[in-house]
């Protein structure tokens, strides 16, 4: 078996896949969620641990204040109820990066529910359901490979354990791996822009299971879903989908049932395996957390957490198209994180066209980002810079040959434009008897485009301009150039 | 006594607690299930309809129960792997985990 479609197409759009995603982020919070312990990624191995994080007998847990505040924002900002009151229960189960045999999480009454995302589908924008958020901790680390005993040890970190996390599970409302996809990006950047996580994949503060389910299309029982894990990027859990949708309707079409089950990703094969966990294996026996007090949120309480909530990206992207007049692309590139879309507005308000600010972020950034496999955060020009070069744009102080060379240099050399731009300050010819006399050296040399232009083809002007800013070597001041370039053709 | 609690029941919640009973053991789990469920049927005769549930009673103190987001200083390595039943000095070790 492989990715590649081995179910032909006719029958794959004989079924309706249904999705939900269960997201786990952790929370960008100094210490734990039950312990002072640092909540670090990296540190070396087992040194940020305590008795609470360890689950030593006589240890208590005191819920970390920032965490809840926290998990408000990123409730609000995914449009979700807020419960004054929620409890935190026991999870039960046994696995050696569970130090206490239980994870304290939220049950049946989670900090947040009802809430929703809308994403754009092919068919137009569609809300998809979130049905709960809820805080909980994470267990440590399990090293299964790697050390010469692996073969008959497993390797225990417990820094991760007890970090704060909140879990975001949508309704079955996802339709196609494309809408997952989207889910999660939408997702991602709203939690970004709230700042409550960094949402780093690879570090594993934001991880992703999905629960998928085949029925014919015009059923409305859902069909058996399998529980796909271990997916670690967003472009891995398309794939997931996509090879577990198939594998479904390969079963049901060859006659067989679909059993419920948990199943893992293998990125390298491209496939799903099942776990083949034992059957019944899981009731995680859940009962109210003895050790901790429901947890009170109050109004107040909740506006007052609510008064750091930020501009999140959809409300920003329609404001930033209506005050500087960029187009919803634009506007899509320049929020691509809270920090780009800030020094954009920043740079935007001190340019004299924010328009062109946009535009050269659109074109010659993103092009140069783009061909130097750069992020926007990485980029060498600085917000500060694109407005700068902007403006000199704007006053015809820079033609846009030299601006793209200055790009070019600024790239090559890792400088911000203010930078190369004062080393090399192209030299701009803005004497206009300079520039007549080359406009007077090219009409002299092409006597007939002279005529053509004479006897009413005006365009021809434009070749007159090159020719000119060609012979200057781009240092004429173009807005100065077109001008004589026209007064002369005229006299 | 109502027998409200089977063996088969008593074998499944040993399996979910790692636990490992002889059957002697069982029986006794069975009597004392069965004698402590009793009582709990016992208490569920009072009418507790309006009545929020308590898991603990810590909320009547009052008081905040949250922790202000300020680190405190870790357990050193050696002290917490000197309690490890097999360590490398960095590690703890288990055997090893197949099924997750």
């Amino acid at each position: 078996m492989s990715t590649t479609a081995s179910v032909a197409p006719e029958l794959l759009a004989k079924y309706e896949p249904v999705i939900g995603l269960e997201v786990h982020v952790q929370l960008l919070t100094q210490t734990k969620a039950f312990c002072g312990c640092s909540n670090k990624f990296g540190a070396p191995p087992n040194t940020l641990v305590c008795p609470v994080c360890l689950g030593l007998p006589g240890a208590l847990p005191v819920l970390n204040k920032r965490a809840v505040e926290f998990a408000v924002l990123a409730a609000r900002a995914l449009n979700c109820e807020i419960r004054e009151r929620s409890i935190f229960a026991r999870k039960n189960y046994f696995y050696p990066d569970l130090p206490k045999g239980y994870q304290i999480s939220q049950f049946d009454k989670p900090i947040a529910e009802h809430g929703w995302i809308d994403v754009d589908t092919p068919n137009g924008e569609k809300r998809i359901g979130i049905t709960r958020l809820h805080m909980e901790e994470d267990a440590g680390k399990s090293i299964h490979d790697g050390f010469p005993d692996s073969a008959t040890r497993t390797y225990v970190d417990l820094n991760r354990c007890g970090t704060p996390l909140i879990e975001i599970v949508s309704e079955p409302d996802i339709r196609t791996p494309d809408e997952a996809y989207e889910y999660l990006t939408k997702l991602k950047e709203i939690l970004l822009y709230t700042g409550v996580s960094d949402c780093n994949m690879e570090e594993g503060s934001l991880r992703c299971d999905a629960n998928v389910s085949v029925r014919p299309r015009g059923q409305e029982k859902f069909g058996t879903k399998a529980e796909v894990k271990n997916v670690n990027s967003f472009r891995f859990i398309r794939a997931a989908l996509e090879y577990e949708i198939e594998r479904q309707v390969e079963v049901i079409e060859g006659g067989g049932r679909v059993v419920q089950e948990t199943r893992l990703w293998n990125a390298n094969e491209g496939r799903t395996y099942s776990m083949r966990s034992k059957e019944q294996a899981h009731d995680y026996r859940y009962f109210p957390e003895p050790d901790l007090p429901p947890l009170i949120v109050t109004a107040d309480k909740q506006a007052a957490i609510l008064q750091d909530m930020p501009e999140l990206p959809e409300a920003r992207r329609k404001r930033m198209i209506s005050e500087y007049e960029i187009t919803a692309q634009d506007a899509q590139t320049l929020t691509a994180t809270r920090a780009f879309a800030d020094q954009f507005e920043a740079a935007a308000k001190a340019a004299k066209s924010p328009k062109r600010v946009a535009n050269l972020v659109q074109s010659e950034l993103t092009m140069r980002l783009k061909a130097a496999n750069l992020e926007l955060e990485q980029s060498p020009i600085t917000m500060k810079g694109i407005a700068q070069a902007a403006d000199l744009a704007e006053e015809g102080k820079l033609s846009s040959k030299q601006l793209k060379q200055l790009f070019d240099t600024a790239f090559e050399r890792n400088e911000d434009f203010g930078i190369v731009y004062e080393r090399e300050k192209p030299q701009q010819i803005s004497d206009p008897a300079a520039i007549e006399k080359l406009i007077d050296e090219v009409i002299a040399g092409n006597p007939k485009q002279v005529e053509q232009y004479r006897a009413g083809k005006k365009t021809v002007a434009a070749f007159f301009v090159g020719q000119v800013m060609k012979l200057s070597k781009g240092q004429a001041n173009p807005s100065l150039l077109n001008e004589l370039v026209a007064k002369k053709l005229d006299a | 006594m109502t027998q409200t609690v089977t063996t088969e029941d008593v074998q499944r919640v040993a399996e979910l607690a790692s636990l490992e009973l002889t059957s002697e053991e069982e029986t006794r789990m069975v009597r004392d299930l069965n004698a402590i469920l009793g009582y709990v049927q016992h208490m569920n005769e009072l009418n507790t309809a309006n009545i929020e549930p308590m898991a603990q009673v810590g909320e009547l103190a009052g008081h905040e129960a949250l922790r202000p987001d300020d680190v405190a200083t870790s357990l050193r390595r050696d002290a917490v792997m000197a309690g490890a039943p097999e360590t490398d000095g960095v590690f703890f070790k288990v055997p090893k985990v197949i099924e997750r």
